[in-house]
């Protein structure tokens, strides 16, 4: 049994490329040479070259000591919160835009919400000289501006989505509609481990770094490789498949996926997938999402715009639905707290989607010599209206 | 004989009209129907809308969008049209996305197009390897025909694939875009046309993607079997309502 996708893209019975012929041409060509081009020495060495000084990896495993003690448990983070451009989104575009140049590619599409994803492939886009498009809700664009200006800066070109809801599945499905416009010169970097097969694995395969780093460091640290738990927050679930990628097959380790529950998993404002979401296709992949009876994709709300999306990756629909993974859902009000605590306690300002991971410690017990690692994905700096409004700061 | 295969024994260009179902007026869907092949439409894609259209400018999805607004359902299609055989006798073909087939459940699905009347079904993000090996044969046994795409960027050996596994026509999509984005088609087109053409497959080629007027329907047809217009009908209903339909008709195709 393995939780790694097969060869077709599957995890279970999700995944796959639910894609129109008109995609075909360009996906196909990915998924025929990823695997090889990803196991290239030269591809592996520029990988891990621009991972380490331009990123800024290994990124500390921090030993979280007075959070620890409030919770009578030992946590560790995973500072991808360091990472250049502040969250592990980085790792997945430096990964992208080096198959990009290998498959000849000379123009660049991306979707965001929050604008992480944005930034991180406008970085990668202005380090290698790549005209680069990023898509984005025109609700999103008025919420984010400073991500907005970001991008400009990093000499992208924001396009409004103004289809349907104006938010992150919209901005996706523009950059597909683009995809589809523009099938020979064009690669898409999608942000998270979804859409069709290869991405999900391919980008779980870029953000893996942080379980491969975690195992060496935990051995220094702890004089073992594997933790108890590795806790992560799921929007697509990238920065969680990354966590979890070198122990999913490892059943000593337990795995704790954090959902956005918003104003309640049951309030109608939620985007708790794996509670309220039915298995579909969504952006090509079939996995678990949220939807109406007949099948039309409803419009998830958290209050952190990483994790507002209304489907998962087809690898943590498996997790879900097989058990392996433990599924817990934190309201908006409890991410900001344990925020806002971890701040006081540790000296650091997590992201709110990061917060979710860190809210679970209170009503989640472990035991007193768990060794638990949270994924710390994102630094706040993006957040800090949130939480100047939020806590009126 | 499934109607469709009968009419493209037809000894004519056919043409064909994509709308969205419930689009303008939730209750315009059988009027549109009876209007089109009154005005001498050969066969109709009825669109079944869907949140999320991929493949679709934004022409059709925001007509989809007003009629899910309206309260359009799967459910809501198939009531509408349970008596049209009793008033319309051309092929009908339902044209949606994937996942709300699969949340109707597609066997309960295709039974309910096979009990209204529907010969066939055009998914654009079902791929022909997954239909092949999971619902051909529930396909079959309605006696519904799946339609399958092509692009300008088909390679050779995967269109051989698809007319193997069609039974009825290829669509033919004009230009690598989505609905509703081309100005007339320029000679690398054309020449795409033609090159399908001598391919000698065993289904016919329609045409879709890219036509609008009556130029356009000519240049697609040159080769093909026929063309189908979706974007520019939905425009003009967008203008005109259900009335005038025969004037739109007549600008593409006079008689
Ligand atoms: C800091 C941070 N964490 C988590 C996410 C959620 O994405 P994923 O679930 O793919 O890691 C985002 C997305 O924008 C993010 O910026």
């Amino acid at each position: 049994m393995t939780y790694q996708a097969d060869e077709k893209g599957y995890y279970g019975e999700f995944g796959g490329a639910f894609i129109p012929e008109m995609l075909y041409p360009n996906v196909e060509e990915l998924r025929r040479q990823y695997l090889d081009i990803m196991k290239e020495n030269s591809f592996q060495k520029e990988f891990k070259a621009l991972l380490k000084d331009y990123v800024g990896r290994p990124t500390p495993l921090y030993y979280a000591e007075r959070f620890s003690k409030k919770y009578n448990t030992k946590v560790y983070l995973k500072r991808e919160d360091l990472c250049h451009t502040g969250a592990h989104k980085v790792n997945n575009t430096i990964g992208q835009i080096l198959m990009a140049k290998r498959l000849g590619k000379n123009r660049i599409i991306a979707e965001t919400g929050a604008g992480q994803h944005g930034v991180a492939t406008a970085t990668v886009c202005a380090l290698m000289g790549i005209e680069c498009i990023v898509y984005m809700g025109e609700i999103d664009i008025e919420r984010q501006a400073p991500n907005v200006a970001r991008m400009k800066m990093l000499g992208a070109k924001v396009v409004p989505a103004k289809s349907g809801s104006k938010t992150l599945k919209d901005a996706t499905n523009e950059a597909i509609r683009d995809w589809i416009n523009n099938p020979v010169d064009t690669h898409y970097i999608i942000g998270s481990v979804v859409g069709p097969h290869p991405y999900p694995d391919m980008v779980a395969r870029f953000q893996a770094v942080i379980s491969e780093e975690i195992k060496t460091q935990l051995k220094e640290k702890e004089n073992r490789e594997n933790p108890d738990y590795v806790v992560a927050c799921v929007g697509g679930g990238s920065n969680a498949a990354g966590a979890y990628f070198h122990y999913l097959d490892n059943p000593e380790v337990g795995i704790i996926a954090v959902e956005a529950a918003g104003k309640g998993i049951y309030t109608g404002e939620s985007a708790a997938t794996s509670a309220l979401g039915k298995e579909g296709i969504i952006h090509g992949s079939k996995t678990l999402l949220m939807q109406t009876d007949d099948g039309q994709i409803t419009e998830p709300y958290s209050i952190s715009a990483g994790l507002d999306y209304p489907g998962v990756g087809p690898m943590h629909a498996h997790l879900f639905r097989s058990g392996r993974g433990e599924f817990i859902s934190i309201t908006d009000d409890a991410a900001m707290k344990a925020g806002l605590e971890l701040a006081k306690l540790e000296g650091i300002i997590p992201a709110i989607e990061s917060s979710h991971a860190l809210a679970i410690f209170e009503d989640r017990k472990f035991k007193e010599d768990d060794v638990v690692v949270v994924n710390l994905s994102g630094r706040g700096d993006k957040d800090l209206n949130t939480y100047i409004d939020y806590f009126d700061l | 004989m499934n109607r469709i295969k009968q009419k493209l024994q037809e000894d004519k260009k056919l043409l064909s009209i994509y709308f969205t179902s419930g689009y303008p007026e939730i209750e315009d869907t059988v009027e549109i129907i009876k209007s089109l092949e009154e005005n001498g439409v050969d066969f109709i894609e009825i669109g079944l809308p869907f949140s999320d259209p991929l493949a679709d400018g934004p022409t059709i999805q925001e007509s989809s969008t007003i009629a899910l607004k309206s309260g359009m359902t799967s459910n809501k299609l198939f009531e509408q049209l349970k008596d049209i055989r009793s008033e319309v006798s051309i092929p009908l073909i339902i044209m949606g996305y994937f996942n709300p087939i699969l949340q109707f459940g597609v066997e309960k699905f295709c039974a309910k197009c096979e009990e209204v009347g529907i010969d066939g079904l055009i998914i654009p993000d079902l791929p022909v390897d997954v239909y092949n090996e999971e619902y051909k044969s529930v396909f079959d046994k309605h006696g519904l025909k799946n339609i399958f795409l092509i692009t300008p960027q088909t390679p050779e050996d995967r269109i051989r694939f698809i007319d193997e596994v069609s039974d009825g026509f290829i669509y033919m999509v004009s230009t690598a875009s989505v609905t509703g984005s081309t100005k007339g088609f320029g000679e690398e087109t054309k020449a795409y046309f033609k090159r399908i053409s001598e391919m000698n497959l065993k289904n016919p080629q329609v045409v879709g993607f890219g036509i609008s007027d009556e130029d356009t329907f000519n240049d697609a047809t040159q080769y093909a079997k026929g063309a189908i217009i979706g974007s520019a009908f939905i425009k003009h209903l967008n203008k005109n309502g259900k009335n005038n339909i025969q004037d739109f008709i007549k600008s593409v195709r006079p008689v």
